[in-house]
């Protein structure tokens, strides 16, 4: 479904990525764990079309994204929940989700994805008409997530979703994450917490300055010595 | 003190202000979105009271229609659309190129289109000022029981033509869809991308307002105070940016209470003080003003689309 073919980018002089190689196929959990600056977040970037890879292809379904601009991406089927959220301070809650859809104003399902969205996280439904601004750090990510899937997304990004949240919505988090995947949706999913990561992901790839040093199934992944010191506390 | 006297001066401040406030929009819409000041809006405000001029003079003469101010009024739309595409042609060549450079780069070029913009005016319309055909017929509406008029029908003009066109936009801005992908722009342009908004279309939509309602504003200026001059970009644009920083820049509300506000203070500034100390007190304002809400009367910590 999406393959990045030995993708370079730069930020002005600074060698970003340096060749990252990762194929993601329908239906899977996918994930990209590697420590801060290691180019997580970078390589998403080159995927939603925020960064241009100077070498190297990023592929979806049949097409080539490299220069493709980030609001034609989202309506070829890829969303992104951004790292930090970045939801939209001063719109309420309904608002962002409805910015989420922006693609598909004329569509008739829109009324039932604002309600799986709801059903997903009863919390933003509670807090439809309050502005995201001041929302908790827990809520806005579930923003986040929910404002991605309002474009019905069949490839998900998630960017560092346990970012900043307490172990008890980490999990919550997770969970929920699971369930997206059950319901259909292929998700790519970059986290620093490795361990909640392989937990719902069924392979893995390690980053580490710019490049894949490692790639396998999850449950090898979380068996590798290497890994366990390096991403999982020994 | 004469209390009509008074009523008098407010409503002169206030249809002022109106005036003032659809220029000053044009400037908080642009910073809110690009954090840009636009020094060339002030000049596409004087390119409203030039276009107001021709039409009067040239055009409707040219189609046989004599100019009245039904047939002035015909021209907002033709004046507002071409305000509006000069705008958004500026924002195109002069600061989308200058998008990822340094942030004095695109405010330098900022300064240079405002000159190029009065140098138009200079070559189309002369060094003094034109004078623009009276249409406003200028009866009393409202006479108080002193004999002042407190309103009169060219004053309604001015409100029939701004007040409209504020309400409108403060739809589009909180109702449609457009609007709503402006203000997710102005919030996180980045994030924007992300959501399937077409940002550059955004930001030109954004200069397209903008220079619309600076259009209207130019036709309101040229026909009550019956001139066209190419410097009028200056003194009008400092007053409206001054009232856009002074309501909170990139607060839409804030620039049309700070155009409103100004507009008073002027009007009350001219008659009991002397015109001349005018300026030194709505800067004096502004400044006691930012000195205790850095951010402006209605400015949240950073700037916002609506």
């Amino acid at each position: 479904m999406l393959e990045l073919h030995d993708v370079h980018a730069y930020y002005g002089n600074i060698h970003a990525l340096k060749g990252v190689s990762l194929t993601v196929d329908e239906g899977e959990v996918v994930t990209l764990i590697g420590s801060n600056g290691a180019g997580k977040s970078t390589t998403l970037k080159t995927i939603s079309g925020l960064l241009r890879p100077r070498l190297g292809e990023v592929r979806f379904e049949d097409g080539v994204l490299n220069a493709v601009p980030p609001h034609q991406i989202v309506s070829l089927g890829i969303s992104q929940s951004p790292e930090g959220r970045r939801v939209f301070p001063r719109m309420t809650v309904a608002e962002n989700l409805e910015m989420g859809a922006f693609q598909r104003t004329a569509d008739a399902t829109l009324q039932e994805d604002f309600k799986r969205v709801y059903r997903l996280f009863p919390r933003l439904e509670e807090r439809r008409s309050q502005r995201a601004g001041t929302l908790s750090g827990g809520e806005q990510q579930m923003l986040a997530i929910g404002r991605a899937l309002m474009a019905k997304p069949r490839l998900l990004l998630l960017d560092e979703p346990s970012m900043g949240l307490a172990p008890v919505l980490v999990e919550l988090i997770f969970d929920i994450i699971r369930t997206i995947n059950q319901q259909g949706t292929t998700i790519l999913l970059v986290e620093q917490n490795a361990l909640m990561a392989l937990g719902v992901a069924g392979r893995g790839y390690i980053l580490q300055t710019g490049q894949i040093v490692l790639a396998d199934s999850a449950d090898r992944l979380r068996q590798n010595d290497d890994v366990r010191k390096a991403y999982l506390g020994g | 003190m004469d209390l009509e006297q008074f009523a008098v001066i407010l409503s002169i401040g206030l249809f002022n202000g109106l005036i003032v406030a659809l220029v000053a929009i044009g400037y908080t819409l642009v910073y809110g979105i690009i954090e840009l000041i636009n020094f060339a809006h002030g000049d596409v405000f004087m390119l409203g009271t030039l276009l107001t001029y021709f039409g009067l003079v040239a055009i409707l003469p040219g189609f046989g229609v004599e100019a009245s101010l039904i047939s002035a009024l015909a021209l907002i739309p033709f004046i507002m659309v071409i305000t509006a595409v000069i705008n958004a042609s500026i924002e195109r060549v002069a600061y989308r190129p200058l998008r990822n450079a340094p942030r004095l780069a695109p405010l330098i070029s900022a300064i240079g289109m405002s000159f190029i913009l009065q140098n138009v005016g200079i070559i189309l319309l002369g060094p003094s000022p034109k004078a623009v055909p009276s249409v406003l017929p200028n009866d009393p509406l409202i006479v108080m029981p002193g004999g002042r008029t407190l309103i009169s029908l060219n004053e309604v003009v001015v409100g029939a033509v701004t007040i409209p066109l504020l309400l409108a936009l403060a739809y589009f801005v909180t109702s449609t869809r457009q609007g709503k992908a402006m203000r997710a722009t102005a919030q996180d342009r980045e994030a924007a991308g992300l959501m399937g908004i077409n940002v550059n279309r955004t930001i030109s939509q954004t200069f397209l307002i903008g220079g619309a309602l600076a259009g209207a504003a130019g036709f309101v200026v040229a026909l009550f105070l019956g001139q066209a001059w190419w410097f009028f970009g200056f003194p009008f644009g400092l007053l409206a940016f001054t009232s856009a920083v002074l309501g909170g820049i990139g607060n839409i509300t804030g620039a049309a209470l700070g155009g409103i506000v100004l507009g008073l203070v002027k009007s009350i500034s001219d008659f009991y003080i002397e015109a001349r100390w005018t300026n030194v007190i709505v800067f004096s304002i502004l400044i006691i003003v930012l000195v205790f809400r850095p951010t402006g009367l209605l400015g949240a910590k950073q700037a916002e689309g609506a």
